[in-house]
């Protein structure tokens, strides 16, 4: 890759990096432009890991006022009251941030993301969004892909000990190892609208039951107009009778949503498994990293992973006559 | 069990944390989160430049300080309600002994090393504590519970020889014959031969973190006029000679450690040997990777260890044949184990450093057996891992031990699986470490010393520190610095005699009984005379502890 040289501060603090991924694969890190839309346990995980990676800047937005129920898994606001009362999590996340890396510009940006001007988006070239409405995930991702550059969108969220890692790289080229050399790949994402609007007995045979759980959880909060994580085992008759007008709809046994699983994510409520959030968090960075330095495959277009049975598992739910 | 009881299970628990280094970073902060109150942290290592990049809890400013305790005082900060121990001392150090490690309810392991992993499963095994162990390497990581009587133990299946090394290790202090290799192939072949603008350790010197490195780069540009026997020499004395030198003057280095050699090539070969070498016949073979400094030096064996003054020759000409014959390459080469030239460049300066540091020479045929990887490694697996080991810890405090997982994490996916759980294996019922098999020996007793039998068996393949052999109710041998002078003496005058020669000789059919007191593993070996051989000093090679069965040579 054409371009200025790593400076020699940067290769002694990621030599053992750049033995993993090349010099290439770290130049494009470091020019890399990252926005952050929402803090919680899993997100400041991923921040923490692009940081120590060396991206070019990290720009974080969320403007919510640290509360008791907000440090939960994060590592990066210290348990002090007089410390964090008053002042938002971006501007604290940021502060800690700063810290683990000098050769980063970490930022905190006021605002809603969902209501931003375009043309702020041009600036970055990953969007992570996380702790909002599917409507406003939806929404971004949109406006990720009307821009004329190609704007990676990540959505990822917790509930419990589950997580779910949406991925939309668009129109993307990258070099495939072989065993002889490496060959150019495409590959095509659709859009979250797109890919969750794929009817379900269209899906890959055995998916994740946890992908219809989030979906019959999104939908709940979404037509209850709660925060995302507004839950309580209450809501359990409710959801139930959601899942069984989703399913009849899709033609889907209900007993592929497990009554159990969504009873979980419900008694949790907003309340993390704190464990979950490196294991979530890491596999995004990887992910971030992946796509842009060009190196490795990267994941098509969910992922999945629940402590209950500790399996890590990639769905692939792209239906390419539907694009 | 509800949540209400799994966060009392974690709120009461004890917990050993072994090592504050990539894994130990994010597990203990993983930790704290989870609600974790009582953590104690082992760590002998002091920070360095090149953690940072994954170490997150470390700063520029904390280079030099414990791990344990920076990562302690920095986890604090932000969860100042919890209990943290850290210790900065080895966890070989008899104060770490079983009833050291019965105070805890599970032990967490984030070691970068088979030695310490060992000894770690055995004093769990002894205290009878359960074991959550875990390693990385690039983006491939793995977590495996080790309970006593349910599960397989660390050990219970041979471990490949680990394939990672401090850094410090390979370019100030190798003690090992692997250390050069990976000295020859990754930072010298690397730096004569490959991309010139690469990151290289080649001169990096642990205590000296001055930029006095940058100048010597130069030494690697051939003049115009410099004919290859020439470049050679300046190399050969450059980094055998003046370098080990320079190391030799940090004197904290080598306090307890022995003082390497400065080698010089006119101290190595006659004048006259150096101006011809090579020269002697013209080595006729197209330019490919065929092309061999062995062939044209004579040296035909490759199953032969060649002496200094061999590799010396051997050194010179592969470096002559690279300049002359694959000039085009140079600047771009990476080592292959498939390129012959390679091969034996990296096989004649490993041996030639080895001499330096009073390292047993090895053949090429092993070198080329021995060269494998540094992969380093990387933040988000380490901090995937650590999420995993505390899932599986938690499992382990609440009893729901049907439900732990062995779980690997992968950089391709397996049936759509990045992260894939795998039940825990059963114990191996003959495993030397957790049962009473005996294991087999099967040796020259009338060639083998008994130092050989300590070194090569004992310590090396049995991972026993202090050990003491007995031959039924006779004590033969007793490691440790705290022994009676004239006891020691003792012991020292039987260790250079061969095994059917010691006061209490040992023949076929013998049995020993081996022990380490500190790791409370003591194991019966049975001894097999095998006269057929050969010598015993470089043939005990392999040891296949699942078979229970220790043999000798046999290639």
């Amino acid at each position: 890759m054409d371009g200025e040289e790593l400076t020699a501060q940067q290769t002694a603090l990621y030599d053992r990096q750049i033995r993993v991924w090349g010099v290439d694969a770290q130049k494009r890190l470091s020019k890399a432009q990252i926005l952050v839309s929402g803090l919680n346990g899993t997100s400041v995980e991923f921040c923490k890991n692009i940081v120590l990676a060396g991206v070019g800047s990290l720009t974080l937005m969320d403007d919510r006022l640290v509360t008791e129920d907000a440090l939960q898994a994060n590592f990066l606001i210290p348990r002090d009251e007089t410390v964090y009362s008053g002042r938002s999590l971006s501007e604290l996340c940021c502060e800690s941030l700063r810290d683990f890396n000098p050769m980063v510009r970490v930022l905190a940006e006021k605002g809603d993301l969902a209501q931003c001007e375009m043309e702020f988006l041009d600036k970055f070239d990953v969007v992570v969004v996380t702790g909002c409405s599917l409507k406003t995930k939806i929404e971004i991702n949109e406006k990720c892909r009307k821009r004329a550059k190609r704007i990676a969108f990540y959505a990822i969220e917790c509930r419990d000990s589950c997580g779910e890692i949406f991925v939309d790289l668009q129109n993307y080229t990258y070099a495939q190892k072989k065993s002889d050399g490496t060959a150019e790949c495409h590959l095509s994402y659709p859009s979250l609208e797109d890919a969750i609007l794929i009817p379900w007995r269209n899906l890959p045979r055995k998916v994740s039951k946890l992908y219809f759980a989030m979906r019959v959880i999104e939908k709940f909060e979404l037509s209850e107009g709660r925060n995302p994580g507004e839950l309580s085992n209450f809501d359990l008759p409710a959801v139930l009778k959601q899942r069984k007008e989703l399913c009849d709809a899709q033609s889907l046994n209900e007993s592929h949503v497990p009554e159990t699983l969504l009873e979980r994510i419900l008694v949790a409520g907003p309340m993390l498994y704190p464990p979950v959030c490196p294991i979530l968090g890491g596999i995004l960075g990887q992910e971030v990293i992946k796509a842009i330095s060009g190196k490795g495959d990267p994941l098509k277009n969910f992922f999945y992973f629940d402590a209950a049975d500790g399996k890590g598992v990639i769905e692939d739910i792209s239906n390419p006559s539907s694009i | 069990m509800d949540s209400d009881s799994k966060t009392e299970a974690i709120k009461r628990a004890k917990v050993l944390m072994v090592g504050a280094g990539g894994i130990g970073c994010e597990l203990l902060k993983t930790l704290a989160l989870s609600g974790f109150q009582d953590i104690h942290i082992i760590d002998m290592d002091t920070i360095e430049v090149s953690n940072l990049n994954r170490q997150f809890l470390f700063r520029q400013s904390h280079v030099g300080q414990s791990k344990a305790k920076v990562a302690r005082d920095v986890v604090l900060r932000f969860m100042p309600r919890i209990c943290i121990t850290p210790y900065h001392a080895n966890v070989k150090d008899p104060e770490f002994n079983v009833d050291f490690f019965k105070k805890f309810n599970v032990i967490l392991n984030g070691l970068d090393n088979l030695d310490a992993r060992r000894h770690v499963n055995r004093l769990c095994l002894a205290a009878e504590v359960p074991l959550v162990e875990s390693g990385t390497t690039g983006f491939l990581g793995q977590v495996t519970v080790h309970i006593k009587g349910r599960t397989e133990c660390y050990e219970c299946q041979p471990k490949p020889t680990p394939k990672t090394y401090p850094v410090c290790t390979i370019t100030s202090t190798p003690s090992k014959f692997v250390h050069c290799i990976v000295w020859a192939k990754d930072l010298l072949f690397a730096k004569l031969f490959g991309d010139r603008n690469q990151e290289n350790d080649l001169f990096v010197h642990t205590g000296d973190g001055s930029d006095s490195v940058k100048p010597t780069d130069d030494i690697f540009e051939r003049g115009l006029d410099e004919v290859p026997v020439q470049y050679g020499r300046k190399i050969y004395d450059h980094v055998f000679g003046y370098n080990i030198e320079v190391a030799l003057a940090n004197e904290e280095t080598w306090k307890n450690r022995r003082r390497p050699r400065p080698i010089f090539l006119g101290d190595v070969l006659p004048e006259k040997l150096i101006l011809q070498n090579g020269n002697l016949e013209k080595n006729c073979l197209t330019e490919d990777l065929s092309l061999s400094a062995m062939s044209s030096l004579g040296l035909n064996n490759p199953q032969e260890i060649w002496s200094l003054a061999e590799n010396s020759r051997l050194f010179l000409e592969a470096l002559r044949l690279f300049i002359e014959r694959r000039g085009k390459d140079i600047g771009s080469l990476t080592f292959d184990k498939d390129d012959q030239l390679a091969i034996e460049f990296v096989t004649a300066a490993a041996n030639i450093r080895a001499s330096s540091f009073g390292i047993p020479l090895h053949s090429l045929f092993d070198a080329k057996g021995i060269a494998g990887n540094i992969v380093h490694a990387v933040a988000t697996t380490n901090a995937i891992i650590a999420g995993l080991i505390v899932i599986e810890a938690i499992k382990v405090l609440e009893a729901d031990f049907q439900n732990c997982r062995m779980t690997y994490c992968l950089e391709h996916p397996c049936q759509k699986m990045l992260l894939m759980p795998v039940e825990p294996f059963e114990a191996n019922k003959s495993c030397y470490v957790c049962s009473e098999t005996p294991l087999l020996l099967e040796v020259n007793t009338q060639t083998s010393t008994l130092r050989d039998f300590v070194d090569k068996i004992v310590k090396n393949k049995l991972g026993m520190s202090f050990p003491l052999i007995m031959q039924g109710a006779i004590l033969i041998f007793e490691g440790g610095d705290d022994l009676e002078e004239d006891i020691a003496a003792n012991y020292a005058l039987n260790l250079d005699k061969v095994l059917t020669a010691l006061p209490a000789p040992v023949t076929s059919g013998s049995m020993l009984t081996v022990e380490d007191l500190q790791q409370e593993l003591s194991c019966h070996i049975n001894i097999k005379h095998r006269s057929l051989l050969m010598l015993a000093s470089e043939t005990f090679s392999t040891c296949n502890v699942a078979s229970s069965k220790l043999q000798e040579g046999g290639v």
